[in-house]
């Protein structure tokens, strides 16, 4: 299981090989579920230049921590990866990355949707929108 | 009994500050805080708390030398 907030930005596709090469033994997992969350230059009718990404440090890591301990004794996982964004945020540029291996598919599944929701609902972060028409705080999540 | 509240995001905005110190009564709790900082009677349904970074409710009991967070609904992912 590894947790990781990065104040720069991140190569997800890059993040998910390292991690398979460096904490999985090959022939022991069947399944990789991916989720990879990208910041969209549009939001609730406004052009977005930028985000900034507040976090509540200690905490933060610790909620993730939490969920991804969750996510691998519910399900069963071999290894959990939950790599987030926090600060100054680029149009394109990733946000998030959950992924889950296991054994069968159906776990690493369930447990990737699972997880990527519990930390939309509890991992303590904020998003603050430059647009047009200035900046803004993003008060809720769009339906999953 | 002393206690830390941290403020987040727009609620840091509201009350204009992000970090302070807050003397309370021995045995308050968590909506006695929010009572103290904010000047209203209850902590509004969507705002979340924590005591050193744990989720809690309005009526847990907080400790002397607690760090105790308020923040708006979450945004992430």
């Amino acid at each position: 299981m590894h947790v990781s907030l990065r104040e720069a930005g991140f190569d997800p596709w890059a993040e998910l090989a390292a991690c398979q090469q460096e904490r999985l033994a090959g022939g022991a997992y069947g399944a990789t579920a991916a989720f990879v969350g990208t910041m969209r230059d549009f939001n609730e009718g406004a052009t977005v230049q930028r985000l900034f990404l507040e976090h509540y440090p200690g905490m933060t890591e610790r909620e993730l921590e939490r969920l991804a301990t969750a996510a691998v004794d519910t399900h069963g996982l071999l290894d959990v990866l939950v790599v987030h964004r926090v600060g100054r945020v680029e149009p394109a540029e990733p946000i998030v990355l959950v992924a889950a291996w296991s054994a069968h598919r159906a776990s690493a599944f369930a447990a990737c949707r699972e997880l990527m929701e519990a930390l939309k609902s509890t991992a303590p972060f904020w998003k603050r929108e430059e647009t047009d028409a200035g900046d803004r705080w993003v008060e809720r999540n769009t339906p999953g | 009994m002393t206690v830390t509240v941290k403020l987040f995001a727009h609620l840091r905005d509201r009350l204009g500050f992000g970090d302070r110190s807050v003397e309370v009564p021995d045995g308050a709790s968590v909506g006695d805080i929010w009572r103290a900082i904010s000047g209203e009677e209850a902590l509004p349904r969507h705002v979340l708390a924590a005591v050193n970074m744990e989720y809690r409710q309005p009526t847990d009991a907080v400790q002397d030398g607690d760090e105790v967070a308020f923040f708006p609904p979450v945004t992430g992912g």
